[in-house]
């Protein structure tokens, strides 16, 4: 145990000599500084990606071998400016590196990237985190840029007034990765040379504080120093599921100190946060050295374009539109080569085993059910690597930028642009891209609205909707994207309502902020950006997967049982004679007013499973079955089909308020899934069928009640 | 005149050095963690196509600011 230093072993924590037990490393660091790249440089394909129980924050763990061929750990903290945090990402970093969470143990050294064009303001966490007393290897990333910027950094000098190592690294080109794993071989590794001045009008209280935080929270000394000087710099930081809170008599202090101070009219915290920079400012004196002038960099001449007020819409718009393009066209090709795949594999599946209730569950509830969702990842892989195509360019930021006065307008900011405009091809990736909003609120309520935008799912219910409700070929194909077009609108306006309405009630919170970097562009290594696509994919299958498969079972079951009395029943009988059929009846009282039957009734509760599943399920119940395209015989089917008075059923009016049910109705189990995933409980997604399916209910009562009073 | 030069009213392009800002408030201790303190050169770089927010320079790399949170730190003429 000699070579780490006690404070390690104080924690309470029984831990194996380090000479038996895998070291582990945490890889910390500034948002945009190339600390993922750095990490799967030294893990490789070696990664598990998982979640932070209780918070919706990714867990990264990897592992790399010594230059000895011994096993290393690594934990990838997600990145953070400060360990006094402000978002959920950064609690989680200052727990971990605190040794505060149960569910994670606390690293035995640190791993600190920094990007040397940026090295002040990165050396601020590094700076908090020398506080800890941990061994601390230091990597200064980026050197090309730095390079091409005029700036030169004295790495060796660096090393020399820190006393710890410090790695010069090109994390992209792979550069710097073997000195990196040298270093981290090293069996001791010596503690920083570190040493401040806390500022004197806070010295007491820190020192006060230390020792409360070791008496009364069981913190080692080195740890509760550090941790003061985090509470001194920020009294109300973040705290998430599984951080430890503080005891009373820690609390009692502090609310003393901040008393004491706000009568004496001391700026505490800023004190302390100018005297780390003091320090830093010296410590960068003789290491950075600007050499000579430069004219712009590449990255202000792109800014010049992008965020031009004219040219910027253009790109933006430019940007936005392949992306479509790629979502609707390319996704097609894998799209229907994944249906017909499925489609065979139900055929063999009925061919080769013997006829009952088993095979029918297989066919009918697992494959298609599951089926139903898989053919829409294309679509969804291809969301997940423009977004990752974006965050790593450093388009995002500037898409944020743009739109941020827009967002502002219904109480968001400029983050919510992108998951919400991926929401009008799936709402899936722009729920899971919802990770980047940092403010908890403002991630919720964009959550809440995203599954408003009409999403690609929606498009065979429009299409069929359309179909039946202008026939013949006469129409004018305007008319028709006029139609569709509205929906698009509709949807999107009750998406911003929705959104102002709940930041002003429900999720009521500070005006969010909009501090946010505007990272150099970089152009990405597409290892990364594959990467990232097939992690969080893996991600979506693997949370959504049980739930997808569970309810696909239960709707299978509802519209199979009990059996109809008679052996040759057809499907359109078996379905009526169905608790699924029943329940269309049982609602029926509920849908009347808007204009629905209860055949529409079955369509609405299977089509709870994924939108697009009402056209077949209206194919079975209108007696329209076989392969292909359905929409003519269906539509055909449709109009004939009638009230028992004889009335016609799918009127113009009754067409387009079923439409609307659609835009607003939430209808697709693997979102209400995913947004279980991402808000940790049943609370949100059971809200959010209810208001969603509540409105739906009222609006199509308004239109088609408006409706039938003006005589349509 | 100059005591209540703001953030907000730098000319496109120039720089200034910042003199004070609300000493509370979550924006505001981000900001100084983030190494805006008095005493920073700041530049001011653009404006989002739509007026706000605003983007500045300082230590190297690229800040955007709202408006309103501009108008509350003071520069030295």
């Amino acid at each position: 145990m000699s070579q780490l230093p006690p404070h390690i072993t104080a924690t309470g924590k029984k831990r194996p000599a380090p000479a038996e037990r895998t070291p582990v490393y945490a890889l910390v660091g500034n948002p945009n500084c190339g600390k993922s790249t750095l990490f799967n440089a030294l893990t490789g394909l070696k990664q598990k990606v998982g979640n932070y129980p209780g918070v919706t924050v990714e867990k990264k763990i990897g592992e790399t071998y010594s230059q000895h061929g011994k096993p290393i750990k690594i934990i990838d903290l997600p990145g953070a400016y400060s360990l006094a945090a402000r978002s959920p990402d950064e609690a989680v970093t200052r727990d971990v590196l605190l040794g505060r969470r149960a569910d994670t143990p606390q690293p035995d050294r640190i791993l600190c990237i920094v990007d040397a064009t940026n090295l002040e303001r990165n050396l601020y966490l590094v700076h908090q985190i020398l506080d800890l007393g941990r061994p601390v290897i230091l990597v200064v990333n980026m050197m090309d840029l730095a390079k091409v910027s005029g700036l030169e950094v004295r790495i060796g000098r660096l090393e020399q007034e820190l006393g710890i190592p410090v790695i010069a690294c090109e994390a992209v080109n792979s550069k710097g990765i073997v000195d990196l794993k040298l270093a981290m071989s090293r069996v001791d590794l010596p503690l920083a040379r570190h040493s401040w001045d806390v500022p004197a009008a806070v010295a007491s209280a820190v020192a006060e504080l230390q020792a409360s935080l070791t008496d009364n929270d069981g913190r080692s000394p080195l740890v509760a120093r550090a941790e003061a000087l985090l509470l001194l710099t920020d009294f109300d930081t973040v705290r998430v599921a599984g951080s430890t809170p503080l005891s009373v008599k820690t609390t009692e202090i502090l609310a003393h100190w901040q008393r004491h101070w706000e009568g004496e009219g001391t700026d505490w915290a800023g004190s302390l946060v100018a005297s780390r920079y003091d320090a830093i400012t010296g410590l960068c004196l003789g290491i950075v050295q600007q050499a000579g002038v430069t004219g712009p960099s590449a990255s202000d001449k792109i800014d010049a374009v992008v965020i031009h007020p004219f040219w910027g819409w253009l790109v933006l718009g430019g940007v936005m539109t392949l992306l479509f393009l790629s979502i609707f066209t390319f996704a097609e090709i894998p799209m229907n080569w994944i249906d017909t795949h499925i489609a065979a594999l139900a055929t063999w599946v009925k061919g080769a085993m013997a006829p009952g209730d088993l095979r029918d569950l297989l066919t009918d509830g697992v494959i298609s059910g599951v089926g139903g969702v898989l053919v829409f990842l294309p679509q969804i892989l291809i969301l997940f690597f423009f977004i990752g195509l974006l965050e790593n360019t450093g388009y995002m930021a500037r898409a944020a930028f743009i739109m941020d006065r827009l967002m502002s307008r219904v109480g968001l900011n400029g983050k919510s642009f992108i998951p919400l405009l991926s929401s009008y091809a799936c709402a899936i990736p722009g729920i899971m891209a919802t990770r980047t909003i940092e403010d908890p609120k403002d991630r919720l309520v964009t959550i809440l609205v995203a599954p408003l935008m009409s999403c690609s799912a929606r498009l065979p219910v429009y299409l069929l909707m359309i179909a039946a409700l202008l026939p013949g070929d006469a129409v004018p194909v305007f008319t028709k994207v006029g139609i569709m077009l509205l929906m698009y609108v509709i949807g999107t306006i009750g998406a911003f309502g929705f959104a102002w309405l709940f930041k002003r009630t429900l999720l009521k919170g500070a005006p969010p902020m909009m501090i946010m970097e505007l990272p150099p562009y970089r152009l990405p290594r597409l290892r990364d950006v594959l990467f990232q696509m097939f992690e969080r994919a893996g991600l979506f299958l693997k949370r959504a997967g049980t739930i997808i498969l569970g309810i696909s079972i239960v709707l299978w079951f509802l519209t199979t049982y009990p059996k109809h009395p008679a052996p040759d029943a057809t499907a359109m009988q078996q379905i009526a004679h169905s608790f699924a059929g029943r329940a269309g009846h049982v609602i029926e009282p509920l849908i009347k007013p808007l204009g629905f039957d209860w055949r529409v009734g079955i369509g609405l509760i299977t089509s709870f499973a994924a939108r697009e599943v009402f056209v077949s399920s209206m194919g079975v119940i209108f007696g329209v079955e076989g392969s292909g395209d359905q929409t003519v015989p269906l539509r055909d089917a449709l109009r004939h089909a009638t009230w028992p008075s004889g009335a016609a059923l799918f009127t113009p009016l009754v067409c387009l308020t079923l439409m609307v049910y659609y835009v607003f109705a939430m209808q697709c189990i693997s979102t209400v899934a995913v947004v279980k995933r991402e808000t940790n409980g049943w609370k949100w997604p059971l809200f959010q069928i209810a208001y969603m399916t509540g409105t739906a209910w009222l609006v199509c009562l308004i239109i088609y009640q408006t409706g039938r009073a003006l005589g349509y | 005149m100059s005591a209540s030069l703001k953030l907000s009213s730098l000319a496109l392009g120039t720089s200034a050095r910042v003199k004070d800002f609300p000493r509370t408030g979550n924006t505001f201790v981000r900001l100084r963690e983030m190494g805006l303190l008095p005493g920073t050169m700041v530049t001011f770089i653009r404006a989002a196509p739509l007026g706000d927010p605003l983007e500045f320079k300082l230590r190297g790399y690229h800040l955007t600011l709202r408006r309103e949170e501009a108008e509350q730190i003071t520069i030295e003429a």
